[in-house]
């Protein structure tokens, strides 16, 4: 298991959310959660302009294995996505939390961001899940 | 209780993923499922596949059995040592398992092979290396046993139960002996040097005529320190290369051997994708008790030689007779997404659905089996999470020998 960077925070369906500049968050899914699809092989972004809805299905991982939905963690619009990931999804197995990043929402309310985990917490979950 | 094979530690120390499969704790890979289904196309994999069910089968009237018992036709199996696919189909038609017969013994030639194996009826003397040596001797001048001929089958591990009592209701009126061999643990090794790297393992005096062995055909030979091998040049990847059965307390030698000798362990997953590309049938997904051969693809293996009354050719001839109502057909998805097993397929004579469906690594788009109704070819689309995307029929297999096939 990699290790977690300390700006992310998490969803317990295993999305992560990082807040960056201008309001934006940009998501993508765990390692822990590239892990237990194995191989990805397609990757269903959204478009830019999309408005989403926190807790909406926003994205599908598609893996040699099962087909993930992916959550918004925040409700906004959709202003950028990981157009590397159409040819090479297995980008998201080799780097989760950096170049396997899948969209960026400008948020309309950052509070949403106040209900997910911490790295901790989401470490303590996931291991618990293991168990 | 989930069942271990005797390499699940092996699996376990490499860093397999392990996972249930039909209740037995089997590797799904050993890291990257993608990295060893192209191992196997390009160079050599290996799969444990312990936990399949052999089966031997002894008696007189083995061969009647046989002709009885199975949907492909036995005589077929003129030489020992040659093998053949089949189904076994219960009285409606339906596909009870597929399976791989071997034709083992007609006389005492093969008799090497029976001791050596651990090929005899009596599955228990095996436990003891010391009866082994004994009945070695015994066989070594010619007892009952290896005068007969005996069969040995191979079926899935998922269907253990059923197949077994199956098998064993309808062996009782001819007399035969069913003897499950839990005592054997068997390896396939695949890919274009699978068998270079199998033949350097074995006793140089063995060597020659493994490496002639034709396809779909086994013989005994010793492997490293001379432990007893049953090497038989079948597969279920599409690819060259052995299926190795042997006696479990060498089975963890022989796993390192090969691994020592280049040889990738691979996992189900990269199996199943190798499988589908090779145009093979999983059962349980492609077909089952409900499918008859004719609407699984199958009707190659199925023979309806004059005279031969086997358990559900009456209700094949009536089928055929009637017209089959639905086929399985390949089918590959041009468009971006992955089929998956389930899936809506739509045409304009009605619906059908994928069978299997997997992200081809070799082609690097989706493919699949779907069963669609009869003559549905053209036109077909899927339906994935609601978007309808076409289809384009073709005929399997989609790759062979590391290449995709012409068309696909």
């Amino acid at each position: 298991m990699s290790e977690i960077p300390g700006d992310l925070k998490f969803q317990k369906s295993h999305e992560w959310a990082r807040i960056e500049d201008g309001g934006q968050v940009r998501v993508g899914i765990s390692d822990h959660a590239q892990e237990l699809l194995g191989d990805l092989v397609y990757v269903e972004l959204p478009k830019v302009g999309d408005k989403v809805e926190a807790g909406a299905t926003c994205a599908v991982v598609e893996s040699v294995k099962a087909a993930s939905d992916v959550y918004s963690p925040v409700s906004g619009e959709v202003v950028a996505v990981n157009e590397t990931l159409n040819d090479k999804p297995e980008t998201i197995n080799e780097d989760a939390y950096g170049d396997g990043w899948i969209f960026v929402v400008k948020a309309d309310n950052l509070d949403e961001m106040d209900s997910l985990l911490d790295p901790d917490d989401y470490a303590e979950l996931i291991e618990d899940s293991e168990d | 209780m989930t069942k271990h094979t005797i390499l699940n530690a092996t699996h376990r120390a490499a860093g397999a993923k392990m996972v249930d499969f039909g209740g037995w704790d089997m590797p799904l890979h050993y890291g990257s499922q993608i990295e060893e289904h192209h191992a196997v196309r390009r160079d050599a994999g290996m799969f444990d596949v312990s936990h399949m069910t052999v089966v031997d089968l002894h008696g007189a009237r083995c061969r009647d059995f046989l002709r009885h018992l199975l949907a492909n036709s036995v005589d077929r199996l003129k030489k020992p040592g040659k093998a053949l696919y089949s189904c076994m189909l219960n009285e409606r038609g339906g596909v009870i398992d597929d399976l791989i017969v071997y034709f083992l013994a007609e006389g005492a030639s093969q008799g090497r092979l029976a001791r050596e194996a651990g090929a005899s009826a009596t599955a228990e003397a095996e436990a003891s290396p010391d009866m082994r040596r004994t009945r070695r001797a015994e066989s070594a001048q010619g007892s009952v046993d290896s005068e007969r001929e005996w069969f040995r089958v191979v079926v899935n591990a998922a269907t253990r139960d059923k197949d077994l009592a199956w098998i064993e209701r309808q062996a009782a009126p001819f007399g035969v002996t069913v003897s499950e061999r839990a005592d054997l643990a068997m390896i396939a090794v695949q890919g274009p040097h699978a068998r270079a790297r199998v033949l350097g393992l074995l006793d140089p005096a063995d060597r020659e005529r493994v490496e002639k062995l034709g396809k779909f055909a086994a013989t005994e030979a010793r492997g490293p320190g001379g432990m007893p091998l049953f090497v038989a040049r079948t597969g279920y990847t599409g690819e060259d290369g052995f299926e190795i059965i042997v006696p479990e307390a060498h089975a963890v030698t022989l796993w390192n051997a090969l691994a020592a000798a280049g040889v990738r362990p691979a996992g189900l997953g990269a199996r199943d994708t190798l499988r589908l590309e090779a145009g093979m049938n999983l059962y349980g997904q492609d077909m089952d008790e409900n499918v008859t051969p004719w609407e699984a693809g199958l009707a190659w293996t199925v023979s309806l030689d004059e005279g031969r009354d086997f358990v559900g050719r009456a209700a094949l001839e009536r089928q055929k007779a009637a017209g089959v109502p639905r086929e399985l057909i390949g089918v590959v998805l041009d468009d971006k997404g992955v089929l998956r097993h389930g899936q809506r397929v739509i045409s304009d004579r009605g619906d059908g659905e994928i069978l299997s469906g997997i992200f081809s690594p070799t082609l690097g788009k989706a493919i699949g089996f779907a069963r669609v109704p009869a003559g549905a070819h053209a036109g077909l689309r899927v339906d994935i999470r609601g978007r309808e995307l076409p289809l384009r029929a073709v005929k399997p297999p989609f790759v062979r020998d590391g290449k995709p096939c012409e068309g696909i």
